[in-house]
């Protein structure tokens, strides 16, 4: 055997070893023990299904799953118009590249501070006695303080989308700068309106970052439990929530099987995206 | 993205660990030698961890993990004290799960219930503890006063004590085997915003009250907030439980369908899991009657914003937390462990946990370290004659004050019942989720 023949498995040696360790060895791990039977304190190896059956059979589960779905679709639609459209323009309207640079930058400054921090900021802004109700008040809009603005799916949704916009601006607008601007003139001179050419040329090109910011969106609302624990006040469930509590009643397996069930979800999602849209022909 | 903030995890070592000098040494030697003569407790063997230094890991809840008491048992004993705080269910998990991890657990009667029977601590020798006489009778007997009742739920004196060194049930009378030392105990209630609420408030039932709607809230920590809800259930007359502390399914399904409609109706504003987001709730003005922990209706008030911890005529809602040795303690550090637990019940970390609010296991050590104005105050619910100080010397009363709730025996003997750990704790748990997620 030469040098030549073994040198690319030496290459991808060091790759395949930390996925081995850091992904495949801790998945199968949850899969093993989503089998597990458990007590109030402790866990035993074992061979059960009552976690994904009783997983499965719970109403709750399904209207936390259906929930969390909920937040997905709309944290996606919302995150997906902002984001385009901050992309849009910062990659069309914006001519010098310097300026983009600067202008992209500014996007990125509230992501220089924790995302607890970013999100927990809005729970004195929008409560009863908040700056917003307050401002309203003072300027005679409304008489009673508006309660939806806290502890509500609002307050989920708003949080959310703050948090993860910037995730949907960024492969979006990668995407839009590789967009020949020659294909653009032409669509012109071929009679094009603007409108059209948005939708018949720039929208399809923009299809990979769309896709790749749509992943990391839906991945990261569908994977969120502290975003719904505090802005919903403990009101609302997720499916990372629901986790959440079983680790913290020691109650593994459940929480093991509902990570096997979330992580297929997701999979599935991701696949999804992925069979509309071909994002390695443009990476 | 996600993080979980829930868990406070610091790990507050004393400091000198390793920078131990001589003079050090030579002072542990001799604060050691002292509390030994003068408590004539312990011969024999005190200095041996002076001259080789000695660490304790404990871990536990927040509220009777301070620094203040790490340094102290430095001082007094030479004892290094690693504390590290975590919350009740982190604590469990611990136990449980990484028994080597530590020395000295930190738990509550109710965790004991749910993690002696891992086998990860051992019974200690109540024969080695100088003042198990002088502990309040609740832990030993269950009974304030002969004449009183045992409480429902988790009460301390059912699982206080095991049968033998080894056993793991527990014994329904006093042993010899005891499993935790208790630290720290304390009556809970609901707390209100007194300007806010604008009618005095009774009973638990209060909290149901539609002109409070979409401004009350109750803590979601399963085990805990099912006993809140057990007793405004029962206040309300929706149900009348065998055992608040150990329900049949049966009763946990009318409390959780009584539950979730209080949901769906919007009674609740929020479900608090920390003691933070309690405090917050309540300054804000979001809610105006909840659950609640005495330390946060303090740290509400220290805000300059008015809050009463509200005696109700059903009685209180009780904890307790004990410390407890973990299994693989022997030789020396055992010796350290016993001398540590010692030195806890015999005054000086009495009085400071009196001060915050809280009630300590020897009552009589306490008192001796106590000023008489503040022993009338916190135990027998006296007006303050002076400013009540906290321990950190802030002042959390002022004079002419009445503690909420009135004396010791006021509060402790009107215990209706204690958190507990049910049989149908997994059941409980499923259908309390489906209440938060309705």
């Amino acid at each position: 055997m030469t040098l030549s023949r073994i040198a690319p498995y030496l290459q991808a040696t060091p790759l395949t070893a930390i996925l081995a360790a850091f992904l495949v060895l801790p998945i199968a791990t949850i899969v093993m023990v989503s089998f597990w039977d458990y007590d109030s304190i402790q866990i035993f190896p074992a061979f059960v299904f009552t976690n994904y059956e009783e997983t499965i059979s719970s109403p709750v589960t399904w209207n936390t799953y259906l929930n969390t779905l909920k937040y997905t679709v709309i944290v996606w639609a919302v995150t997906l118009v902002i984001g385009f459209w901050v992309a849009y323009y910062l990659a069309f309207h914006i001519r010098s590249a310097t300026a983009q640079m600067v202008l992209f930058l500014v996007c990125t400054i509230p992501f220089l501070t924790s995302n607890i921090i970013r999100m927990i900021s809005w729970i004195p802004f929008l409560g009863r006695n908040g700056l917003l109700n307050q401002t309203l008040m003072t300027m005679g809009v409304i008489d009673q303080p508006l309660e939806f603005l806290l502890f509500s799916d609002f307050a989920v949704v708003l949080a959310m989308v703050h948090l993860y916009t910037l995730f949907m601006v960024t492969p979006i607008f990668n995407t839009l700068m590789r967009i020949d601007r020659a294909l653009i003139e032409a669509a012109r001179d071929a009679g094009a309106n603007a409108w059209q050419i948005l939708t018949n040329v720039i929208i399809p090109l923009a299809k990979p970052g769309i896709a790749i910011g749509s992943i990391f969106v839906v991945t990261l609302v569908m994977g969120d439990f502290i975003t719904v624990r505090f802005m919903s006040g403990g009101q609302s469930a997720s499916v990372g929530l629901m986790m959440a509590n079983q680790i913290a009643l020691l109650q593994y397996p459940a929480a093991a099987a509902n990570a096997v069930i979330l992580l297929i979800l997701v999979l599935l999602l991701v696949g999804g995206i992925l069979r509309i849209v071909n994002i390695r022909r443009e990476l | 993205m996600s993080q979980k903030t829930t868990d406070r995890t610091g790990t507050r070592a004393a400091k000198g660990a390793d920078g131990m000098t001589r003079r050090n040494v030579l002072k542990g030697v001799a604060a050691l030698g002292g509390l030994a003569a003068g408590s004539g407790a312990v011969t024999g063997f005190p200095t041996i961890w002076a001259q080789n230094p000695i660490t304790l890991r404990q871990f536990g809840t927040g509220v009777s993990n301070l620094n203040a008491i790490a340094e102290k048992c430095k001082a007094d004993l030479g004892i290094t004290l690693q504390m590290t705080a975590l919350d009740s269910d982190a604590v469990s998990q611990r136990v449980v799960t990484q028994a080597n991890s530590f020395d000295i657990a930190d738990i509550e009667y109710w965790i004991c219930k749910k993690v002696f029977a891992a086998g990860t601590l051992q019974p200690m020798d109540v024969k080695k503890i100088k003042y198990y006489d002088d502990i309040v009778p609740i832990f030993t007997t269950g009974k304030l006063t002969p004449e009183s009742k045992i409480a429902q739920g988790t009460a301390p004196n059912t699982v206080g004590f095991v049968e033998g060194p080894d056993s793991k049930k527990f014994a329904p009378t006093p042993t010899q085997w005891m499993t935790l030392i208790p630290t720290i105990y304390n009556a809970d209630t609901l707390g209100i915003r007194p300007d806010l609420v604008g009618r005095p408030i009774k009973n638990w039932k209060d909290i149901l009250d539609p002109a409070f709607k979409g401004k009350t809230s109750i803590l979601n920590i399963p085990s805990i907030g099912i006993m809140d809800a057990a007793m405004i259930c029962e206040s309300a007359g929706i149900i009348k439980y065998g055992d608040k502390g150990n329900m049949t399914k049966a009763e946990i399904d009318t409390t959780i369908d009584f539950l979730i409609k209080t949901k769906k109706d919007g009674q609740f504003r929020a479900f608090w899991k920390t003691f933070d987001e309690s405090v917050n709730l309540m300054a804000s003005g979001e809610v105006v009657i909840q659950s609640m922990w005495s330390p946060a209706v303090a740290a509400v008030r220290s805000k300059g914003i008015p809050c009463v911890y509200q005696p109700l005529e059903e009685g209180y809602r009780a904890w307790g937390g004990g410390l407890g040795l973990a299994k693989h303690l022997k030789g020396a550090q055992l010796d350290a462990a016993y001398e540590y637990i010692n030195w806890y019940l015999s005054g000086w970390v009495g009085a400071y946990l009196n001060r915050q609010g809280y009630y300590s296991a020897v009552l009589s050590t306490a008192e001796k370290n106590m000023t008489p104005d503040e022993w009338a105050f916190w135990m027998l619910g006296q007006p303050a004659k002076a400013d009540i100080l906290s321990p950190e010397g802030k002042v959390m009363y002022t004079a002419g004050a009445v503690r909420d709730g009135g004396s010791f025996q006021d509060r402790m003997g009107a215990v209706a019942c204690w958190n507990s750990v049910m049989d149908e704790d997994r059941y409980m748990v499923r259908r309390w989720n489906e209440f938060i997620a309705a």
